[in-house]
Protein backbone atom coordinates (compact mmCIF):
# COMPACT_ATOMS: atom_id res chain seq x y z
CA UNK A 1 0.00 0.00 0.00
CA UNK A 2 1.54 3.34 -1.20
CA UNK A 3 -1.37 5.50 -0.64
CA UNK A 4 -4.80 5.02 0.66
CA UNK A 5 -7.08 6.98 -1.95
CA UNK A 6 -10.34 4.85 -1.68
CA UNK A 7 -11.64 1.72 0.18
CA UNK A 8 -11.61 -0.39 -3.20
CA UNK A 9 -7.25 0.03 -2.25
CA UNK A 10 -8.08 -2.44 0.52
CA UNK A 11 -8.74 -6.37 0.19
CA UNK A 12 -9.89 -8.28 2.88
CA UNK A 13 -6.60 -9.16 4.07
CA UNK A 14 -5.17 -5.60 4.13
CA UNK A 15 -8.68 -4.22 5.92
CA UNK A 16 -7.99 -6.48 8.36
CA UNK A 17 -4.51 -5.64 9.08
CA UNK A 18 -5.15 -2.04 9.59
CA UNK A 19 -7.90 -2.79 11.77
CA UNK A 20 -5.58 -5.40 13.79
CA UNK A 21 -3.11 -2.50 14.23
CA UNK A 22 -5.84 0.46 14.86
CA UNK A 23 -6.78 -2.09 18.04
CA UNK A 24 -2.87 -2.37 18.91
CA UNK A 25 -2.80 1.80 18.36
CA UNK A 26 -5.88 2.08 20.09
CA UNK A 27 -4.27 0.44 23.38
CA UNK A 28 -1.01 2.58 22.68
CA UNK A 29 -3.99 5.86 23.43
CA UNK A 30 -4.81 4.37 26.30
CA UNK A 31 -1.82 4.50 28.07
CA UNK A 32 -0.80 7.51 30.50
CA UNK A 33 1.84 8.17 27.75
CA UNK A 34 0.00 7.69 24.81
CA UNK A 35 2.94 8.14 22.12
CA UNK A 36 5.28 5.87 20.43
CA UNK A 37 8.25 6.78 18.84
CA UNK A 38 7.67 4.55 15.74
CA UNK A 39 7.48 7.30 13.33
CA UNK A 40 10.43 9.26 14.28
CA UNK A 41 11.48 11.76 12.02
CA UNK A 42 8.96 11.53 9.53
CA UNK A 43 6.70 14.46 8.16
CA UNK A 44 2.98 14.59 7.66
CA UNK A 45 1.08 17.83 6.24
CA UNK A 46 -2.24 18.24 6.12
CA UNK A 47 -3.53 20.08 3.02
CA UNK A 48 -6.97 20.91 3.45
CA UNK A 49 -8.96 22.36 0.26
CA UNK A 50 -12.12 22.27 2.64
CA UNK A 51 -12.99 23.79 6.39
CA UNK A 52 -12.08 20.50 8.52
CA UNK A 53 -11.69 20.46 12.29
CA UNK A 54 -12.63 17.32 12.96
CA UNK A 55 -10.54 15.05 11.13
CA UNK A 56 -7.97 17.75 10.84
CA UNK A 57 -7.16 17.39 14.52
CA UNK A 58 -7.67 13.75 14.33
CA UNK A 59 -5.10 12.71 11.73
CA UNK A 60 -2.51 15.42 13.59
CA UNK A 61 -3.05 13.59 16.84
CA UNK A 62 -2.73 10.55 14.97
CA UNK A 63 0.69 11.79 13.56
CA UNK A 64 1.73 13.15 16.86
CA UNK A 65 1.14 10.08 18.80
CA UNK A 66 3.31 8.32 16.31
CA UNK A 67 5.65 11.22 17.01
CA UNK A 68 5.92 12.78 13.61
CA UNK A 69 6.14 15.97 12.88
CA UNK A 70 2.84 17.84 11.56
CA UNK A 71 2.50 21.02 9.01
CA UNK A 72 -0.91 21.83 8.38
CA UNK A 73 -1.82 24.14 4.92
CA UNK A 74 -5.51 25.98 5.33
CA UNK A 75 -7.32 27.44 2.18
CA UNK A 76 -7.71 31.38 3.07
CA UNK A 77 -3.98 31.54 5.17
CA UNK A 78 -1.71 30.52 2.48
CA UNK A 79 -0.68 30.62 -1.49
CA UNK A 80 -4.18 28.81 -2.31
CA UNK A 81 -5.79 31.71 -1.66
CA UNK A 82 -3.17 33.70 -3.98
CA UNK A 83 -4.10 31.58 -7.13
CA UNK A 84 -1.64 28.95 -6.88
CA UNK A 85 -2.38 25.63 -8.62
CA UNK A 86 -2.84 22.62 -6.56
CA UNK A 87 -0.04 20.54 -8.77
CA UNK A 88 2.28 24.08 -7.77
CA UNK A 89 1.07 23.93 -3.75
CA UNK A 90 2.07 19.99 -3.87
CA UNK A 91 4.99 19.95 -5.28
CA UNK A 92 6.15 23.32 -2.69
CA UNK A 93 4.98 20.79 0.02
CA UNK A 94 6.78 18.09 -1.09
CA UNK A 95 10.23 19.91 -1.81
CA UNK A 96 10.12 21.11 2.10
CA UNK A 97 10.71 17.14 2.67
CA UNK A 98 6.81 15.27 3.53
CA UNK A 99 6.17 12.05 3.86
CA UNK A 100 2.64 11.83 3.47
CA UNK A 101 0.25 14.32 2.75
CA UNK A 102 -3.46 14.23 4.17
CA UNK A 103 -5.52 16.15 1.30
CA UNK A 104 -8.90 16.76 2.11
CA UNK A 105 -10.72 18.59 -1.48
CA UNK A 106 -13.98 19.28 -2.40
CA UNK A 107 -13.23 17.72 -6.11
CA UNK A 108 -14.18 14.38 -6.47
CA UNK A 109 -10.53 12.70 -7.63
CA UNK A 110 -8.14 15.46 -6.35
CA UNK A 111 -6.29 13.27 -4.03
CA UNK A 112 -5.88 10.85 -6.78
CA UNK A 113 -4.37 13.41 -8.82
CA UNK A 114 -1.93 14.55 -6.33
CA UNK A 115 -0.68 11.16 -5.78
CA UNK A 116 0.20 11.12 -9.54
CA UNK A 117 2.92 14.36 -9.33
CA UNK A 118 4.83 12.93 -5.82
CA UNK A 119 7.10 10.55 -3.75
CA UNK A 120 5.29 10.94 -0.82
CA UNK A 121 2.35 8.89 0.42
CA UNK A 122 -0.99 10.31 -0.16
CA UNK A 123 -4.13 10.12 1.88
CA UNK A 124 -7.36 11.11 0.97
CA UNK A 125 -9.38 12.85 4.23
CA UNK A 126 -12.16 13.43 2.01
CA UNK A 127 -13.01 14.50 -1.50
CA UNK A 128 -16.49 16.09 -2.91
CA UNK A 129 -18.86 12.95 -2.73
CA UNK A 130 -16.32 10.36 -4.06
CA UNK A 131 -14.75 9.00 -0.91
CA UNK A 132 -13.61 9.48 2.59
CA UNK A 133 -11.88 6.02 3.48
CA UNK A 134 -10.19 6.88 6.98
CA UNK A 135 -14.12 7.54 8.20
CA UNK A 136 -14.57 4.01 6.95
CA UNK A 137 -12.32 2.43 8.65
CA UNK A 138 -13.16 4.28 11.98
CA UNK A 139 -16.80 3.13 11.09
CA UNK A 140 -15.59 -0.64 10.82
CA UNK A 141 -13.30 -0.28 13.79
CA UNK A 142 -16.18 0.76 15.72
CA UNK A 143 -18.07 -2.33 15.05
CA UNK A 144 -15.82 -4.61 14.85
CA UNK A 145 -15.15 -3.86 18.44
CA UNK A 146 -18.68 -4.33 19.68
CA UNK A 147 -19.32 -7.03 16.87
CA UNK A 148 -16.27 -9.14 16.69
CA UNK A 149 -13.78 -9.58 13.70
CA UNK A 150 -16.23 -10.38 10.94
CA UNK A 151 -19.32 -8.31 10.54
CA UNK A 152 -20.44 -11.42 9.21
CA UNK A 153 -24.39 -11.14 8.88
CA UNK A 154 -24.48 -7.39 10.38
CA UNK A 155 -27.64 -5.53 9.29
CA UNK A 156 -26.31 -1.56 8.62
CA UNK A 157 -28.91 0.89 7.72
CA UNK A 158 -27.36 4.28 6.49
CA UNK A 159 -29.60 7.06 6.59
CA UNK A 160 -29.40 10.32 5.31
CA UNK A 161 -28.28 11.99 2.75
CA UNK A 162 -26.92 9.42 0.43
CA UNK A 163 -26.46 10.89 -2.53
CA UNK A 164 -24.19 13.74 -1.61
CA UNK A 165 -22.40 11.70 0.87
CA UNK A 166 -18.62 10.71 0.74
CA UNK A 167 -19.10 8.98 4.00
CA UNK A 168 -21.33 6.99 2.87
CA UNK A 169 -20.03 5.45 -0.22
CA UNK A 170 -16.97 4.38 1.82
CA UNK A 171 -18.54 3.22 5.05
CA UNK A 172 -21.07 1.05 2.65
CA UNK A 173 -18.19 -0.71 0.86
CA UNK A 174 -16.01 -0.95 4.29
CA UNK A 175 -18.81 -2.68 6.22
CA UNK A 176 -19.76 -5.23 3.42
CA UNK A 177 -16.35 -5.98 2.21
CA UNK A 178 -16.15 -7.37 5.54
CA UNK A 179 -19.45 -8.89 5.64
CA UNK A 180 -22.13 -6.90 6.62
CA UNK A 181 -25.38 -6.13 4.99
CA UNK A 182 -26.16 -2.70 4.09
CA UNK A 183 -29.12 -0.70 3.37
CA UNK A 184 -29.35 2.69 2.22
CA UNK A 185 -32.22 4.41 3.69
CA UNK A 186 -33.65 8.11 3.32
CA UNK A 187 -35.63 10.46 1.18
CA UNK A 188 -35.86 8.82 -2.25
CA UNK A 189 -34.66 12.44 -3.78
CA UNK A 190 -31.49 11.54 -1.65
CA UNK A 191 -30.52 8.00 -2.75
CA UNK A 192 -28.38 7.49 -6.09
CA UNK A 193 -29.92 7.03 -9.28
CA UNK A 194 -27.79 4.12 -10.10
CA UNK A 195 -26.68 2.20 -7.22
CA UNK A 196 -23.44 0.68 -8.99
CA UNK A 197 -20.47 0.59 -7.47
CA UNK A 198 -22.92 0.72 -3.95
CA UNK A 199 -22.64 -2.90 -2.66
CA UNK A 200 -25.90 -2.37 -1.21
CA UNK A 201 -29.43 -2.16 -1.18
CA UNK A 202 -32.09 1.04 -0.43
CA UNK A 203 -35.42 0.80 1.41
CA UNK A 204 -37.98 3.85 0.95
CA UNK A 205 -39.60 2.69 4.60
CA UNK A 206 -37.18 2.89 7.34
CA UNK A 207 -39.87 1.96 9.89
CA UNK A 208 -40.65 -1.03 7.94
CA UNK A 209 -36.51 -2.64 8.67
CA UNK A 210 -36.01 -0.39 11.76
CA UNK A 211 -36.36 -3.62 14.42
CA UNK A 212 -34.04 -5.91 12.64
CA UNK A 213 -30.93 -3.60 12.21
CA UNK A 214 -27.98 -4.15 14.19
CA UNK A 215 -26.63 -0.91 13.47
CA UNK A 216 -27.96 2.41 12.43
CA UNK A 217 -25.86 4.83 10.71
CA UNK A 218 -27.26 8.44 10.52
CA UNK A 219 -25.80 11.17 8.16
CA UNK A 220 -25.69 14.60 9.07
CA UNK A 221 -27.88 16.54 6.77
CA UNK A 222 -26.00 19.40 5.54
CA UNK A 223 -29.03 21.71 5.05
CA UNK A 224 -26.24 24.21 4.05
CA UNK A 225 -25.52 22.45 0.96
CA UNK A 226 -29.14 21.21 0.91
CA UNK A 227 -31.15 22.13 -3.01
CA UNK A 228 -34.32 22.92 -1.96
CA UNK A 229 -35.90 20.96 -5.09
CA UNK A 230 -34.33 17.84 -3.56
CA UNK A 231 -35.33 18.41 0.01
CA UNK A 232 -38.79 19.30 1.82
CA UNK A 233 -37.96 20.76 5.12
CA UNK A 234 -36.10 19.76 8.00
CA UNK A 235 -39.09 19.38 10.03
CA UNK A 236 -40.41 16.47 7.90
CA UNK A 237 -37.57 15.18 7.27
CA UNK A 238 -37.09 14.83 11.09
CA UNK A 239 -40.73 13.40 10.96
CA UNK A 240 -40.02 11.07 8.27
CA UNK A 241 -36.51 9.69 8.60
CA UNK A 242 -35.11 11.44 11.70
CA UNK A 243 -34.17 9.17 14.71
CA UNK A 244 -36.50 10.33 17.13
CA UNK A 245 -37.17 9.19 20.77
CA UNK A 246 -40.03 7.44 19.58
CA UNK A 247 -38.18 5.52 16.50
CA UNK A 248 -35.13 4.71 19.00
CA UNK A 249 -37.72 3.11 21.02
CA UNK A 250 -38.53 0.49 17.79
CA UNK A 251 -34.55 -0.51 17.91
CA UNK A 252 -33.03 -3.42 19.48
CA UNK A 253 -32.31 -2.93 22.85
CA UNK A 254 -28.55 -3.38 21.46
CA UNK A 255 -29.04 -1.79 17.77
CA UNK A 256 -25.70 0.22 17.67
CA UNK A 257 -26.22 4.05 16.64
CA UNK A 258 -24.03 5.65 14.68
CA UNK A 259 -23.07 8.61 13.46
CA UNK A 260 -19.73 10.54 11.93
CA UNK A 261 -20.60 13.79 12.78
CA UNK A 262 -20.74 16.82 13.77
CA UNK A 263 -24.52 16.38 14.94
CA UNK A 264 -27.73 18.56 13.89
CA UNK A 265 -29.14 17.14 16.92
CA UNK A 266 -32.75 17.35 16.73
CA UNK A 267 -32.87 16.61 13.07
CA UNK A 268 -31.37 12.98 12.19
CA UNK A 269 -30.88 11.95 15.72
CA UNK A 270 -32.91 13.38 19.22
CA UNK A 271 -30.58 14.92 21.75
CA UNK A 272 -31.22 12.26 24.18
CA UNK A 273 -30.57 9.51 21.71
CA UNK A 274 -27.24 10.63 21.05
CA UNK A 275 -26.65 10.13 24.75
CA UNK A 276 -28.26 7.01 25.24
CA UNK A 277 -25.64 3.45 25.93
CA UNK A 278 -26.34 2.15 22.37
CA UNK A 279 -24.77 5.44 20.69
CA UNK A 280 -20.71 4.75 19.92
CA UNK A 281 -20.70 8.35 18.34
CA UNK A 282 -17.65 9.31 20.66
CA UNK A 283 -16.09 5.83 20.68
CA UNK A 284 -16.16 6.32 16.98
CA UNK A 285 -13.92 9.82 17.36
CA UNK A 286 -11.26 7.76 19.82
CA UNK A 287 -11.17 4.95 16.94
CA UNK A 288 -10.43 7.25 14.15
CA UNK A 289 -7.09 8.52 15.82
CA UNK A 290 -6.28 5.18 16.15
CA UNK A 291 -6.99 4.00 12.53
CA UNK A 292 -5.28 6.94 11.29
CA UNK A 293 -2.48 6.16 13.49
CA UNK A 294 -2.77 2.67 11.79
CA UNK A 295 -2.88 4.19 8.14
CA UNK A 296 0.20 6.34 8.69
CA UNK A 297 2.00 3.52 10.53
CA UNK A 298 1.60 1.27 7.26
CA UNK A 299 2.57 3.69 4.57
CA UNK A 300 5.02 5.47 6.10
CA UNK A 301 6.37 3.20 8.75
CA UNK A 302 6.32 -1.23 7.94
CA UNK A 303 3.73 -1.11 5.49
CA UNK A 304 5.75 0.48 3.04
CA UNK A 305 8.71 -2.13 2.78
CA UNK A 306 5.58 -5.23 2.68
CA UNK A 307 4.44 -4.91 -0.67
CA UNK B 1 12.76 -14.30 18.01
CA UNK B 2 12.71 -17.67 17.11
CA UNK B 3 9.35 -17.98 15.31
CA UNK B 4 9.53 -18.23 11.37
CA UNK B 5 6.83 -15.97 9.48
CA UNK B 6 7.50 -12.75 7.94
CA UNK B 7 6.72 -10.50 10.92
CA UNK B 8 9.02 -11.80 13.18
CA UNK B 9 11.02 -8.83 14.79
CA UNK B 10 14.70 -9.97 14.58
CA UNK B 11 16.89 -10.09 11.70
CA UNK B 12 17.32 -13.45 10.62
CA UNK B 13 18.11 -15.41 7.57
CA UNK B 14 15.53 -16.51 4.99
CA UNK B 15 13.92 -20.19 5.40
CA UNK B 16 15.96 -21.09 2.14
CA UNK B 17 18.97 -19.26 1.11
CA UNK B 18 22.34 -19.65 -1.09
CA UNK B 19 23.45 -22.37 1.07
CA UNK B 20 20.30 -24.20 0.46
CA UNK B 21 16.98 -25.55 2.22
CA UNK B 22 17.08 -24.94 5.95
CA UNK B 23 17.58 -27.65 8.35
CA UNK B 24 18.06 -28.54 12.03
CA UNK B 25 21.89 -28.83 12.88
CA UNK B 26 21.48 -29.80 16.31
CA UNK B 27 18.39 -30.42 19.42
CA UNK B 28 20.01 -27.60 21.51
CA UNK B 29 17.62 -28.41 24.54
CA UNK B 30 15.28 -31.27 25.41
CA UNK B 31 11.70 -30.73 27.30
CA UNK B 32 13.87 -32.12 30.36
CA UNK B 33 16.65 -29.38 29.61
CA UNK B 34 14.16 -26.61 29.27
CA UNK B 35 12.17 -27.19 32.57
CA UNK B 36 15.70 -27.31 34.28
CA UNK B 37 17.02 -23.98 32.93
CA UNK B 38 13.83 -22.47 33.90
CA UNK B 39 14.06 -23.86 37.06
CA UNK B 40 17.64 -22.91 37.36
CA UNK B 41 16.91 -19.29 36.13
CA UNK B 42 13.82 -18.85 38.74
CA UNK B 43 16.25 -19.61 41.72
CA UNK B 44 18.83 -17.24 40.58
CA UNK B 45 16.68 -14.74 39.87
CA UNK B 46 15.06 -15.07 43.60
CA UNK B 47 18.82 -15.86 45.03
CA UNK B 48 20.03 -12.02 43.45
CA UNK B 49 16.96 -10.14 44.99
CA UNK B 50 17.11 -12.08 47.97
CA UNK B 51 13.81 -12.81 47.81
CA UNK B 52 10.42 -12.14 45.04
CA UNK B 53 9.25 -8.96 47.01
CA UNK B 54 9.12 -6.16 44.18
CA UNK B 55 9.65 -8.31 41.30
CA UNK B 56 8.32 -8.17 37.97
CA UNK B 57 8.67 -10.24 35.30
CA UNK B 58 8.07 -8.89 31.88
CA UNK B 59 7.96 -11.38 28.95
CA UNK B 60 8.79 -9.88 25.35
CA UNK B 61 6.66 -11.18 22.63
CA UNK B 62 6.00 -13.93 21.64
CA UNK B 63 7.70 -16.65 23.47
CA UNK B 64 9.46 -14.44 26.39
CA UNK B 65 5.58 -13.97 27.59
CA UNK B 66 5.47 -17.73 28.23
CA UNK B 67 8.92 -17.85 29.40
CA UNK B 68 8.15 -15.03 31.77
CA UNK B 69 5.00 -17.33 32.98
CA UNK B 70 6.94 -20.11 33.38
CA UNK B 71 9.85 -18.43 35.28
CA UNK B 72 6.75 -16.92 37.32
CA UNK B 73 4.84 -20.22 38.27
CA UNK B 74 8.27 -21.74 39.18
CA UNK B 75 8.89 -18.99 41.51
CA UNK B 76 5.69 -19.21 43.03
CA UNK B 77 5.87 -22.84 43.66
CA UNK B 78 9.43 -22.76 45.90
CA UNK B 79 8.79 -19.18 47.43
CA UNK B 80 4.80 -19.57 48.18
CA UNK B 81 4.49 -16.05 46.66
CA UNK B 82 2.93 -14.74 43.50
CA UNK B 83 5.05 -12.58 41.12
CA UNK B 84 3.38 -10.25 38.96
CA UNK B 85 3.63 -11.10 35.02
CA UNK B 86 3.20 -8.75 32.47
CA UNK B 87 3.90 -8.43 28.42
CA UNK B 88 5.51 -6.55 26.31
CA UNK B 89 5.41 -5.71 22.75
CA UNK B 90 8.32 -3.42 21.20
CA UNK B 91 7.05 -3.06 17.47
CA UNK B 92 6.54 0.64 17.79
CA UNK B 93 9.57 1.07 19.77
CA UNK B 94 12.10 -0.44 17.28
CA UNK B 95 14.78 1.25 14.96
CA UNK B 96 14.20 -0.97 12.05
CA UNK B 97 10.42 0.37 11.21
CA UNK B 98 10.43 1.29 7.57
CA UNK B 99 13.61 -1.01 7.03
CA UNK B 100 11.41 -4.28 7.02
CA UNK B 101 7.83 -4.99 7.71
CA UNK B 102 7.34 -4.52 11.79
CA UNK B 103 3.83 -5.44 13.03
CA UNK B 104 2.69 -5.67 16.85
CA UNK B 105 2.73 -8.95 17.92
CA UNK B 106 0.36 -8.61 21.22
CA UNK B 107 -0.95 -6.13 23.56
CA UNK B 108 1.25 -4.45 26.29
CA UNK B 109 -0.30 -5.67 29.50
CA UNK B 110 1.70 -5.11 32.87
CA UNK B 111 -0.39 -5.64 35.63
CA UNK B 112 1.45 -3.29 37.92
CA UNK B 113 2.81 0.11 38.33
CA UNK B 114 6.44 -0.52 37.70
CA UNK B 115 7.76 2.44 39.07
CA UNK B 116 10.14 1.10 41.88
CA UNK B 117 10.11 -2.62 41.58
CA UNK B 118 12.87 -4.71 40.26
CA UNK B 119 11.87 -5.59 36.55
CA UNK B 120 13.30 -8.88 34.55
CA UNK B 121 12.46 -8.49 31.04
CA UNK B 122 11.95 -12.28 29.59
CA UNK B 123 12.47 -13.31 26.54
CA UNK B 124 13.50 -16.62 24.42
CA UNK B 125 16.67 -16.02 22.52
CA UNK B 126 18.93 -12.99 22.97
CA UNK B 127 20.61 -12.18 19.71
CA UNK B 128 21.54 -8.43 18.19
CA UNK B 129 20.01 -6.72 21.35
CA UNK B 130 17.38 -4.80 19.30
CA UNK B 131 15.13 -5.98 20.95
CA UNK B 132 16.20 -5.23 24.35
CA UNK B 133 16.95 -1.83 23.77
CA UNK B 134 13.23 -1.25 22.05
CA UNK B 135 11.99 -3.02 25.32
CA UNK B 136 14.07 -0.26 27.58
CA UNK B 137 12.54 2.52 25.70
CA UNK B 138 8.85 0.91 25.77
CA UNK B 139 9.31 0.32 30.19
CA UNK B 140 10.17 3.92 30.13
CA UNK B 141 7.32 5.01 29.30
CA UNK B 142 5.11 2.23 31.90
CA UNK B 143 7.39 4.10 34.69
CA UNK B 144 10.67 3.86 36.42
CA UNK B 145 11.56 0.70 37.76
CA UNK B 146 14.52 0.57 40.60
CA UNK B 147 16.34 -1.56 38.03
CA UNK B 148 16.00 -3.91 35.15
CA UNK B 149 17.50 -7.04 34.29
CA UNK B 150 17.55 -9.46 31.46
CA UNK B 151 16.55 -13.14 31.37
CA UNK B 152 16.62 -15.94 28.24
CA UNK B 153 16.76 -19.40 27.78
CA UNK B 154 19.42 -18.62 25.19
CA UNK B 155 22.45 -16.21 24.71
CA UNK B 156 23.39 -16.90 20.98
CA UNK B 157 26.04 -14.11 20.55
CA UNK B 158 26.17 -11.83 17.87
CA UNK B 159 25.35 -8.49 19.87
CA UNK B 160 25.22 -5.23 17.92
CA UNK B 161 24.60 -2.87 20.64
CA UNK B 162 26.01 -2.76 24.55
CA UNK B 163 23.37 -5.18 26.04
CA UNK B 164 24.04 -8.53 27.94
CA UNK B 165 21.50 -10.74 29.77
CA UNK B 166 21.67 -10.64 33.62
CA UNK B 167 20.40 -15.10 33.64
CA UNK B 168 21.06 -17.32 30.82
CA UNK B 169 19.60 -20.86 30.42
CA UNK B 170 22.32 -21.89 27.71
CA UNK B 171 25.28 -19.79 26.30
CA UNK B 172 24.90 -21.05 22.74
CA UNK B 173 27.79 -19.93 20.13
CA UNK B 174 25.94 -19.37 16.42
CA UNK B 175 26.80 -18.53 13.40
CA UNK B 176 25.03 -15.47 11.79
CA UNK B 177 23.16 -17.40 9.15
CA UNK B 178 21.79 -19.79 11.26
CA UNK B 179 19.08 -19.52 13.36
CA UNK B 180 17.66 -20.51 16.99
CA UNK B 181 14.42 -21.92 17.44
CA UNK B 182 13.02 -22.73 20.71
CA UNK B 183 9.49 -24.21 20.39
CA UNK B 184 7.11 -23.95 23.62
CA UNK B 185 4.19 -26.21 24.07
CA UNK B 186 1.92 -23.17 25.03
CA UNK B 187 3.22 -21.77 22.53
CA UNK B 188 3.91 -23.99 19.28
CA UNK B 189 1.25 -26.87 20.08
CA UNK B 190 4.09 -29.15 20.58
CA UNK B 191 7.01 -30.72 22.74
CA UNK B 192 9.14 -28.33 24.24
CA UNK B 193 12.78 -28.19 23.06
CA UNK B 194 15.61 -25.52 21.54
CA UNK B 195 16.80 -26.79 18.16
CA UNK B 196 19.39 -24.92 15.86
CA UNK B 197 18.85 -24.64 12.35
CA UNK B 198 21.10 -23.86 9.63
CA UNK B 199 21.22 -24.25 5.51
CA UNK B 200 21.71 -27.31 4.20
CA UNK B 201 24.52 -26.79 2.19
CA UNK B 202 28.19 -27.03 4.21
CA UNK B 203 29.34 -24.02 1.89
CA UNK B 204 26.47 -21.57 3.27
CA UNK B 205 28.49 -21.90 6.87
CA UNK B 206 31.11 -19.16 6.03
CA UNK B 207 30.58 -16.50 8.43
CA UNK B 208 32.11 -15.93 11.46
CA UNK B 209 31.38 -17.66 14.33
CA UNK B 210 30.61 -15.78 17.57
Amino acid sequence: MRHLLSVDDLGRAELDELLDLGESFLDVTRRNIPKVPALRGKTVVSLFYEESTRTRLSFETAAKRLSADTMAFSVGASSIAKGESLRDTVQTVEAMGVDAIVVRHRSAGAPHRVATWVDAAVINAGDGRHEHPTQALLDALTLRRHRGTGLDGARVAIVGDIRHSRVARSTAKAFAALGATVTLGGLPTLIPESLAGWPATTTGDLDEILGRLDVIYLLRIQHERQDATLFPSLREYTTRYGLTVERAGRLKPDTLIMHPGPMNRGVEIAAEVAETPASVITEQVANGVAVRMAVLYQLLGSGATVA
Amino acid sequence: MSAPGATQPESRPPATGDGGPFVVRARVFSADDLRRAHTRIAHEIVERHHGADGLVLIGLYTRGVAVARRLADAITEFEGVAVPVGALDVAFYRDDIGIRPVQPLGPTEVPVDITGRNVILVDDVLFTGRTVRAALDALTELGRPRSVEVAVLVDRGHRELPIRADFVGKNLPTKRAEDVRVRLAEVDGDEDGIELWGPADPAGRGEGAS
